[in-house]
C-alpha cells in the first residue's frame, strides 16, 4: 500500500547563526541581513515523508507559504525528491498569525484532497511556537502526534509512532490520516540529489519568473513583461518545471480569516535585546582574587 | 471565540501525570494570583486526571480559588483529543478571561488545539504577563486591562509584547521556571469543584502502546546554586573538575548547548532556550561563551561568575564577577578558598 504525504516547510531568518555582520551599531539585531534557510526542523518533517515514500511508496508534496523568494525552499524539496510542490503567496495572507496561518495551510491541505500524513517541523526558529503543526491538525479535523521520533510501524491505515515527552517517550498507534510535527533528532536529513539538481534547478512558481522578468526588462511596457511571464511560464511547464502557485482564491479561503484580520494576536511592542556592557567586578585569576571573591559571596549570603 | 468577559476568572491548566502536579502549574497559581487581584477577579484552576482530586488542595495552597476538577477514567493518560475537549467545554460554560498553561511539551502540544477550536489568540511560550490598557493604534480603540504576552522571539534576539483584543479568552503557554513559586499557604480556602463533561470516545484517536518515563536525575530547577559548563570545557575528564565544585558548594552541573551538542555531558543538564530556564542563587558559567540562547535561561540568576580565558564573552555582560583565566587553574582554587571558609 502506497502512501501520499504533504510537507508544510517554511523560509526563515537564520536567528540562531546571528553574525556581526547582521548586527546593528546600536547592538541589535538587523533582521534584513540575516540570511533566509530551510527552517531546520522542516528538513527533518521533509526526510520523515521521503522515508515513508521509499519504504512503501506514494508520493511526496511541499507546501510553503510565503513570499516569492519561498521557492526556495520548494526547489530545495523537489531537490531532495519531492514529487510535486506547491507556492502559497497571496498579499493578503501577510501578517498572519499562527491562527490564521494554520487555516490558510489546512485550507491548501484540503485543497490537495487525499492524503495520507502531513508532516511538519515541529516548530520554526524565527517564532519558536510549535503551534501551526496542532493548529492545523485541529483545522482539518485530524489527531496531532506531535516530537514525532519514528514512524515504527505502517500497515494499512494503522501507524504506529515513537514520540519523545521530554522526560521520556510513548508509543502511539492511530488510524490514517494524522499530521505529525517532526524534531530533529528524528532522522538524519539528506542533501540535495546532484541528478535532481540539474533537471530541477530552473523550477520556478510564476511569482518568480515576474520578478525575474522585471529586473530583466526594466523599460519594457506591463503588456511586452506578461507576454514573456506566459512565454517563460509555458517552456517551464512543457519541462514540468513550473511550481504551482495558489492565492487565497485557489484554496477557498475566507479573506477575513486570514493576514491581520484573521489573526487574534497582535504585536503590541517589540523591544531589541541590546548587548550591553554593564559592570562586572574583574577577579583576578589568583588565589588571593579567588578568594576574595568567595568572602564576598558567603558575606552577601550567597553561599553556604 | 468567547465575548471578552471582564470579570471572567484568570485559568490555570494544572498539568499532572501520574496523579503528581507539574511544578509549573503551581508556578502559575501564584501568577495567576497577581494577575487575578489585579483585575479583581478569582483565580480558576482547571485539573483533568483519573483520580487526582486530592491534588485540589495544593493549587488553593499555592493561590487558586476555585479547581474545576474533571475526574475520568479516560483522562489517566494525557491524550490531545479527550484534554482538549475538556478544556473548550469548561471554557465555553465559565467564560474566564485569561487560560495559562505551563510551556512544557504537554501543554504545548495542547494549547494550540485548544486555540486554534476556540479560535482564540494564543501566544507560546511567555516569559513575563501582566496587565495594562492597550490602545489598538489602527481604530484607536482603548482596551482596558489586558493579558500583556511578553515573549521572547526571533531567536531570543528581541523581546515581543503580545496582546489579544477581543478574540477571547487570551491565552498563553508560560515558560516553565520563569515565575517564582509562591510559597504554599495551608490556610488559603478555596473550593474544589467536581465538573461534567461529554467525552465522546472517537475523542481518543490515539491507542498507548508503551510509555517509558525516565527519572529526572538533574535537578537544575531545585537547586541553590548551579556550576555550568559550555563548549570551553573541552572534554569529559575536565567536566569532572565541574562536579567537584558542585560538591564543594553543594550544587548542581549545568551545561550549555554546545557542551551538549558536542557529547561532553548529557541533555537533561542543559540550560537556556532548549533547556531548563533556572533562577538560583548563584549561577558559575565556565567556559561559556554566553550565546543570547543560553543567557534567555539563566539571566535571572541572583548572582553570576563568569570564567573564560576569552575576555570578550558575551557572557561576562551578564556576570557580576567576571574571571579572565583557565578554569583548570580557577576552580581548584575556588575549591580550596570554600574549604577555608567551611572550617571557620
Amino acid at each position: 500500500m502506497a502512501y501520499d504525504s504533504i510537507v508544510l516547510v517554511k523560509q526563515v531568518p537564520d536567528t540562531a547563526n546571528v553574525t556581526a555582520d547582521a548586527m546593528k551599531e546600536d547592538g541589535t539585531v538587523n533582521r534584513g541581513a540575516l540570511p533566509a534557510i530551510f527552517n531546520p526542523e522542516d528538513l527533518h518533517a521533509l526526510e520523515a515523508a521521503l522515508e515513508v515514500k521509499e519504504r512503501f511508496g506514494g508520493t511526496v508534496t511541499a507546501i510553503t507559504m510565503g513570499p516569492p523568494k519561498a521557492g526556495e525552499v520548494l526547489r530545495a524539496c523537489l531537490f531532495r525528491g519531492a514529487d510535486r510542490a506547491i507556492l502559497l503567496t497571496d498579499r493578503r495572507a501577510a501578517g498572519s498569525d499562527t491562527l490564521a496561518t494554520s487555516y490558510i495551510l489546512a485550507q491548501a491541505v484540503k485543497t490537495i484532497g487525499r492524503y495520507d500524513f502531513v508532516f511538519a517541523g515541529r516548530q520554526a526558529i524565527d517564532g519558536d511556537t510549535a503551534q501551526v503543526g496542532p493548529q492545523c491538525a485541529e483545522k482539518l479535523g485530524i489527531p496531532q502526534i506531535t516530537y514525532l521520533e519514528e514512524v515504527v510501524s505502517l500497515e494499512g491505515d494503522r501507524v504506529r509512532i515513537r514520540r519523545t515527552i521530554g522526560h521520556g517517550w510513548e508509543g502511539v498507534e492511530a488510524r490514517l490520516p494524522i499530521l505529525a510535527t517532526v524534531i530533529e533528532t528524528a532522522n538524519e536529513s539528506r542533501p540535495p540529489a546532484a541528478r535532481r539538481v540539474m533537471r530541477m534547478k530552473h523550477a520556478r512558481a510564476t511569482v518568480e519568473i515576474e520578478g525575474a522578468v522585471r529586473n530583466g526588462m526594466p523599460d519594457a511596457d506591463d503588456a511586452a513583461r506578461q507576454a514573456e511571464v506566459k512565454k517563460r511560464a509555458e517552456a517551464l511547464q512543457q519541462r514540468g518545471l513550473l511550481i504551482e502557485q495558489w492565492g487565497l482564491d485557489a484554496i477557498g479561503a475566507a479573506p477575513a480569516r486570514c493576514g491581520l484580520s484573521g489573526s487574534p494576536t497582535k504585536v503590541h511592542r517589540i523591544q531589541a535585546i541590546v548587548l550591553k556592557k554593564e559592570g562586572h567586578t574583574q577577579v583576578s585569576a589568583t588565589e588571593e582574587g579567588v578568594r576574595d571573591m568567595v568572602h564576598e559571596l558567603v558575606v552577601d549570603r550567597t553561599l553556604g | 471565540m468567547i465575548e471578552p468577559n471582564r470579570k471572567g476568572e484568570v485559568w490555570v491548566f494544572a498539568e499532572q501525570e501520574d496523579g503528581s502536579l507539574n511544578e509549573v502549574a503551581l508556578e502559575l497559581c501564584g501568577k495567576a494570583r497577581e494577575l487575578a487581584d489585579r483585575l479583581g477577579v478569582e483565580v480558576g484552576a482547571v485539573l483533568p486526571g483519573a483520580g487526582v482530586g486530592h491534588l485540589g488542595e495544593h493549587l488553593i495552597a499555592h493561590g487558586a480559588d476555585n479547581v474545576y476538577l474533571v475526574d475520568y477514567e479516560q483522562l489517566g493518560h494525557y491524550q490531545t483529543g479527550p484534554y482538549a475537549s475538556v478544556l473548550c467545554q469548561l471554557i465555553e460554560r465559565r467564560r474566564p478571561q485569561i487560560v495559562v498553561f505551563g510551556a512544557t511539551p504537554l501543554g504545548r502540544d495542547l494549547a494550540p488545539r485548544v486555540a486554534s477550536q476556540m479560535r482564540a489568540g494564543l501566544t507560546a511560550d511567555c516569559t513575563d504577563l501582566e496587565i495594562a490598557d492597550v490602545t489598538d493604534p489602527r481604530t484607536k480603540t482603548e482596551h482596558k486591562n489586558l493579558l500583556l504576552q511578553i515573549r521572547p522571539a526571533f531567536g531570543g534576539n528581541i523581546i515581543a509584547t503580545i496582546v489579544n483584543y477581543d478574540w477571547w479568552p487570551q491565552m498563553a503557554t508560560v515558560r516553565e521556571g520563569v515565575m517564582a513559586m509562591q510559597p504554599a499557604d495551608a490556610s488559603r480556602g478555596g473550593r474544589i469543584l467536581e465538573e461534567e463533561v461529554q467525552l465522546d470516545g472517537a475523542l481518543a484517536a490515539l491507542k498507548l502502546i508503551k510509555r517509558h518515563v525516565e527519572p529526572r536525575t538533574v535537578n537544575l530547577k531545585g537547586a541553590r546554586v548551579i556550576v555550568a559548563g559550555g563548549g570551553g570545557v573541552g572534554t569529559k575528564e575536565n567536566f569532572k573538575l565541574l562536579y567537584n565544585l558542585a560538591g564543594a558548594i553543594g550544587g548542581a552541573v549545568g551545561a550549555s548547548r554546545a557542551a551538549v551538542d558536542s557529547g561532553l555531558i548529557g541533555k537533561e543538564h542543559q540550560v537556556g532556550q532548549t533547556g531548563t530556564t533556572v533562577r538560583p542563587a548563584l549561577y558559575i558559567a565556565v567556559g561559556i561563551s554566553g550565546a543570547i540562547q543560553h543567557r534567555a535561561g539563566m539571566e535571572e540568576s541572583a548572582k553570576v561568575v563568569a570564567i573564560n580565558t576569552d575576555p570578550d564573552a558575551p557572557i561576562f555582560s551578564v556576570a557580576h564577577y567576571g574571571i579572565v583565566g583557565d578554569f583548570r587553574q580557577v576552580i581548584p582554587m575556588m575549591i580550596k578558598a570554600i574549604k577555608e571558609r567551611a572550617k571557620e
